[in-house]
């Protein structure tokens, strides 16, 4: 279905950054996927210039440092970023949550914009540091659901990536599930 | 001095773009010994420059770059020492000879236009895409005020995307690029082209390429294994850099090949002593004495 208010529904708004680095992005239509690309682009050509992959915590710190260099400049970037990764040599995960203002925090979990309202009030009470990834498919289940439930927009679900030490993959998400309101 | 190598892009007479030609002279770089040990000083290092050999070869669906590698002084770390084989994209590989330093300034700016593609069109550039890139650098080199031309030869190897078809190109310091079945730059190029001529065919798998590599760079390459490395690109994937362990056991069977083939024509021909491994002076081609008299 498309039309001047959806124009894709499935829109892909993540970008893989290295091997084990995945960027998600919301924000100004156009801007997000400049960024995301621009951001790819020097990432890539940093690991072939270097003959390193850069770790997660290097990469968010590069994406901060470009995003204050943008707000400060004549037309800043609207981008708001989760970077998810695994550290190749630590095999430790790390969650950024960074805004367009170029704010910086490791985080357990995190959410952008309304979402916000709604999810991290359920993430603060069933997340815990040893979370699975079943368990944790289920808890963002829980999240979609409240969504579902109570965000006043046309939903249209989610797609979920896991960052392992292996690399990106796509997960198998039920997004056609019908929610009561309760 | 003739006076036509001064300004760069000044042609002489009779045609010629001296610092062109010299660059062509330097990525051969045989010349820095001096023939006479006497008149060398004692801590001259220049008796270790004496350039090296890159080889590219392709097969039916895979293409491998041999390099030798420079002979490292006593307390050098051969670990973290640069290699002469040079990655400028996930699917685009390059071997140079000539000088290093000149070829990191190039191997960067291929890398940033590779990265650059990427971002304007979502594609991998070609292979041929990024040889015309850098044939088109050197270029400018030789006809731009205040600089001088880059004194590497490169050869760039890859698949492009969604192909199976190897690629093999060289560039030259002039600008001029070209595309190989086989190919060999740097020292004693044309004794390892020569070879190729003789024993290259067509469709090898790979085995019979890595084997053809490796075979033709110890035409030029005395100390044998531990001077080699090999790069092998197949589609689809990121280079691969063949361990020390593997091209030794190539140079082994190899070599024991020679000396069996030695030994047949030993048996055959009564009575001649042949040398079971054909070794060649590693002095690089002539034809420039004939050129510096002329000027």
């Amino acid at each position: 279905m498309r039309g001047p208010t959806i124009i894709k529904a499935e829109d892909d708004k993540t970008r893989q950054l290295n091997k084990h680095t995945l960027m998600a992005f919301s924000g100004e239509a156009g801007d997000t996927v400049q960024f995301a690309e621009y951001i790819q682009a020097n990432i890539q050509l940093y690991t072939m210039r270097n003959d390193t992959e850069l770790s997660p915590s290097a990469v968010s710190s590069f994406v901060r440092g470009e995003l204050a260099r943008s707000l400060r400049s004549r037309s800043p970037y609207t981008v708001n970023l989760l970077l998810g990764g695994m550290d190749p040599i630590t095999e430790k995960p790390h969650l950024y949550w960074v805004d367009y203002l170029a704010s910086l925090a490791p985080v357990p979990y995190a959410a952008h914009g309304y979402a916000q309202f709604y999810c991290l009030s359920i993430l603060d009470k069933h997340h815990n540091p040893n979370i699975s990834l079943d368990e944790g498919i289920k808890l963002l289940g829980m999240c979609t659901d409240e969504l579902k439930r109570r965000l006043p927009i046309d939903y249209k679900g989610v797609l979920v990536k896991v960052v392992t030490k292996e690399g990106v993959k796509v997960v198998d998400f039920d997004n056609d599930r019908i929610v009561r309101s309760a | 001095m003739s006076g036509y190598d001064r300004a760069l892009s000044v042609f002489s007479p009779d045609g010629h773009v001296f610092q062109v030609e010299y660059a062509m002279e330097a990525v051969k770089r045989g010349k820095t010994i001096s023939p006479d040990p006497q008149q060398r000083h004692p801590t001259d290092s220049s008796a270790l420059r004496t350039g090296t050999c890159a080889v590219g070869v392709k097969g039916t669906d895979i293409v491998v770059l041999g390099c030798e590698k420079r002979s490292a002084l006593k307390l050098q770390d051969t670990r973290i020492t640069p290699s002469k084989i040079a990655m400028v994209d996930i699917h685009a590989c390059l071997a140079f000879a000539g000088l290093n330093a000149d070829a990191r300034i190039l191997i960067d700016k291929a890398r940033l236009e590779a990265q650059s593609h990427r971002l304007t069109v979502e594609d991998p550039a070609s292979i041929e895409y990024i040889t015309k890139y850098i044939a088109s650098v050197q270029q400018r080199y030789t006809q731009s005020g205040g600089v001088r031309p880059f004194g590497i030869s490169t050869l760039v190897v890859g698949f492009d995307k969604n192909d199976s078809t190897p690629r093999l190109y060289q560039t030259e310091p002039s600008g001029i690029y070209s595309a190989w079945k086989a190919n060999a730059i740097g020292r004693s190029s044309k004794t390892v082209r020569e070879f190729l001529e003789r024993n290259h065919q067509e469709n090898m798998d790979r085995e019979q390429t890595i084997q053809l590599t490796i075979k033709s760079l110890l035409e030029v390459v005395q100390t044998g294994a531990k001077n080699i490395e090999v790069a092998i690109m197949a589609p689809g994937k990121t280079v691969e850099m063949l361990p020390d362990e593997q091209i030794e056991s190539y140079v082994k069977t190899i070599e024991t090949e020679k000396q069996e083939e030695a030994a047949k024509k030993k048996t055959g021909r009564t009575g001649t002593t042949t040398a079971a491994i054909l070794t060649r002076p590693g002095g690089g081609e002539t034809a420039e004495s004939t050129r510096e008299s002329a000027d």
